[in-house]
């Protein structure tokens, strides 16, 4: 294969991205060191090499960027809407402006390919902040209604006060963009904690804050591990709670506000099936599945990760599905043909294989194409398992790397009844060419995504989030809203 | 001529649960007094079983509830409205001896009652396009954005407003499609355990609401646990019951809607109708008939 498919390399450069040495806390407008000085490294997960040292939040720091939210809000919330709006147009336009220094930083921070930092994330973050930036000043026209429980006087949405926010390490910008841009939108001020993996985006995001003069406080990025992220969710002074991640926290976070009056949004785990009926364009429909699994090297929370294909056309779904797979270019994310980079962590790489080997031990084929991985850095080879059935471990947990999993079906209704067999609900895709069915199957399958004859596509005005175990509340579009106003 | 008065016949007051009306399978039943402490009636007192066999009961009912036509529920739930206005009688003597109310302001609590089932039964077929809608997204692609119920809810109706109250947080749950366990009042359960009598001559399908009467604690904390539950509105629960429950309800991440002092004869709004659904969105491509700048 490597002689048809051979290109020569085509790095972008990173000249364009000026990484400091180290970087603080960014609270109350400025940048300081953790209260107890502690610090850890960013390893940038093709090279391993170190990137920058970063300042690591505690419990101190997490009350001090409270208590600037907190102070930043009485002001911020009663700026007219139109003000607030403009911030955030500035904002989308420096980002714009920045992109490719962004989408080169979050390649280097994160390992994902600089064709999708660069044509997926960084378009994305600036269209969300534009989008959230029009809501500024038309919340009384968003449809909330008027607020009657007692002491409400049929007042229009209000914000909530200070929003404690913890993102993945994913999609580290735009999960940003998804928490920030209606929270500030919405008159709401922000205590921010990315993900320790990758911390680098976000402190960028610190300075294009200062650059388009947000007044201090009402952004605080706060870098740092778990412990921080715990300490800003159960803060008794954060009103709203937004947390992207695994199901596992997200049910530690839903416990941790009862009894509280916080207001929480989870966008967590996924199982998503992609359900491709025998009269769907073959060609088409693997394209799908490739995006659907292999986009950010699997590492999406609505990802594709269980093909359900009709039994009659599996035999040659899964020929020219191979065949696509040989294709898939593995390696140096900065590389403009890269196709996959790099897994994020050394952690997340262990995580992938130890199920990709519970997969084989339970008795399902494994399959990847032949290609070479890099020998230093965290990869991981584009696989496939077939033979598996629903009890495989493989098909109930989320792997979050990879690795498809295919299994077949016979009926339209043993399709759903499969795709919906799954303590998730977040994603599902459907192929066919008859649209009576496509209804009729999205309208069964219980998830907050379904993408009929394509596969993941993101817009600001789209609403996004899950059904069940993949968490609560929507982000996107009139819907984000709500999760930030007191409706 | 005799001069013995007539004796009334007393009702045996029985849960309500898949459009049947069981006894507790635990065999109990506790007293219930008016706001005077005189007897009124034995009430079942339900268990952990009943709570369970409640639950398989509204899933059971989900399906073929939530693919009814919202227009079909629009009318059952008009049905229940006027089968409530035959028998307001007896509503306003159980609302007045439960709350300890003047006929006259039970009366009014009852007419309330019966206009909110009135105001939900609209809202069947219209929260679809009040929440849901096409988002305009930058491609060719057609995106749809659609409201669903979120499944099997418990409701912990309000302990002190034994009938407006009760009707208020279970009319917006099944209006949606979502089917409904209730664990009533505790201290005033015979409203909501005579409306399970109602609901059953109403064309609403066995198994979509299902009431059970008892210690709410007690059969409240299964279903807050219960894996098969996807909502819990906390309503009816005291402040640490609610946390508790709250806590519980976290380990399959049931939609939680938390307790709010309410007053249950203002306008209700529509935060009721959308606490127990989800949003669905639906991509299609669209292709690109004329793009290239023919005028087909």
């Amino acid at each position: 294969m490597a002689s048809v498919f051979e290109y020569a390399p085509a790095p972008e450069s990173r000249a364009i991205v000026d990484i400091a040495p180290s970087y603080g806390l960014f609270i109350d407008g400025e940048f300081t060191e953790a209260a107890d000085g502690k610090v850890f490294k960013t390893v940038s997960p093709s090279t391993e090499e170190v990137l920058a040292e970063v300042a690591r939040a505690g419990a101190a720091d997490v009350d001090r960027a409270v208590k600037a939210a907190r102070k930043a809000f009485e002001k911020w919330s009663a700026l007219p809407g139109a003000e607030r709006a403009k911030y955030l147009f500035r904002i989308a336009r420096i980002i714009q402006e920045r992109s490719r220094e962004l989408a080169v930083l979050e390649t280097l921070d994160n390992g994902k390919p600089i064709r999708e930092t660069r044509d997926a994330d960084l378009p994305l973050v600036a269209a969300h902040f534009f989008y959230y930036a029009g809501w500024a000043d038309k919340l009384d026209h968003a449809g909330f209604g008027r607020r009657t429980t007692e002491g409400g006087g049929g007042a229009g949405p209000r914000p909530l006060g200070v929003a404690g926010q913890v993102i993945p390490w994913n999609f580290p910008l735009l999960m940003l963009a998804w928490k920030i841009a209606p929270a500030l939108a919405t008159g709401n001020t922000v205590v921010l904690k990315p993900a320790e993996t990758t911390p680098l985006s976000a402190l960028f995001f610190a300075d294009i804050c200062r650059q388009a003069g947000l007044p201090k406080g009402v952004v605080n990025i706060l870098t740092g591990y778990g412990d921080a992220g715990a300490a800003l969710v159960e803060h008794p002074d954060v009103n709203k709670v937004a947390f992207t991640g695994s199901t596992a926290v997200g049910k530690a976070i839903a416990r941790s506000v009862a009894g509280t009056d916080k207001k929480v949004t989870l966008e967590l785990g996924g199982k998503g099936a992609n359900i491709v009926f025998d009269d769907a364009p073959i060609d088409q429909a693997v394209e799908g599945i490739v995006t659907g699994i292999f986009f950010n090297q699997g590492q999406v929370c609505c990802a594709g990760s269980r093909l359900l294909v009709q039994e009659s056309v599996q035999d040659e779904l899964l020929d020219s599905l191979k065949l696509r797979l040989a294709t898939l270019r593995v390696g140096d994310p900065l590389d403009k043909n890269t196709d996959l980079g790099a897994i994020n962590s050394a952690e997340q790489l262990a995580r992938i294989t130890a199920l990709a080997d519970a997969g084989e031990a339970e008795g399902a084929e494994r399959w990847s194409p032949a290609c070479e991985l890099p020998s230093s850095g965290y990869w991981f080879a584009p696989t496939l398992f077939t033979n598996v059935t629903q009890a495989h471990t493989i098909a109930r947990d989320e792997i979050f790397g990879p690795v498809l999993s295919v299994l077949t079906f016979r009926t339209p209704e043993e399709a759903v009844a499969k795709a919906n067999n799954t303590q998730y609900g977040l994603s599902a895709g459907i192929w066919t060419e008859k649209g009576s069915r496509i209804l009729a199957v999205a309208g069964k399958l219980r998830a907050g995504v379904v993408w009929a004859n394509t596969f993941n596509k993101f817009d600001p005005t789209s609403p996004f989030g899950g059904y069940k175990e993949s968490g609560y509340g929507r982000e996107g579009g009139r819907h984000g809203l709500e999760a930030y106003l007191d409706v | 001529m005799s001069d013995v008065t007539r004796l009334s016949v007393f009702k045996t007051y029985k849960l309500y649960v898949g459009g049947k009306f069981p006894r507790s399978e635990s065999g109990r039943v506790y007293e219930v007094t008016d706001s005077k402490g005189s007897w009124l009636a034995n009430a079942p007192l339900s268990s952990r079983k009943d709570a369970r066999d409640a639950v398989v009961a509204a899933r059971k009912a989900f399906g073929g509830w939530s693919g009814a036509t919202a227009y079909n529920r629009g009318q059952v739930l008009y049905r229940v409205a006027e089968m409530l206005e035959g028998r307001k009688g007896q509503f306003v003597r159980e609302v007045a001896d439960a709350e300890g109310l003047s006929k006259s302001k039970a009366a009014v609590a009852v007419d309330a009652a019966i206009d909110r089932w009135v105001w939900y039964a609209g809202w069947t077929d219209k929260i679809g396009q009040v929440v849901g809608g096409a988002n305009p997204v930058a491609g060719p692609f057609f995106n749809l954005s659609t409201p669903e119920p979120a499944g099997v809810v418990t409701v912990l109706a309000p302990q002190e407003s034994s009938f407006l109250g009760l009707v208020s947080v279970i009319a917006p749950v099944i209006a949606t499609g979502n089917t409904a366990v209730v664990v009533a009042s505790e201290k005033s359960p015979l409203p909501a355990l005579s409306l399970g009598e109602v609901l059953a001559t109403s064309d609403l399908p066995g198994g979509v609401v299902n009431v059970l009467s008892g210690r709410t604690a007690e059969i409240a904390a299964p279903l807050a646990a219960h894996q098969d539950v996807n909502g819990i509105d906390l309503t009816g629960a005291d402040e640490a019951l609610a946390k508790e429950l709250e806590i519980a309800a976290a380990d399959n991440l049931k939609r939680v809607l938390r307790a709010e002092r309410t007053d249950w004869s203002a306008d209700p709004g529509t935060s009721r109708l959308t606490a127990f659904l989800e949003t669905k969105t639906v991509w299609h491509p669209t292709g690109s008939l004329g793009a290239s700048g023919s005028a087909y």
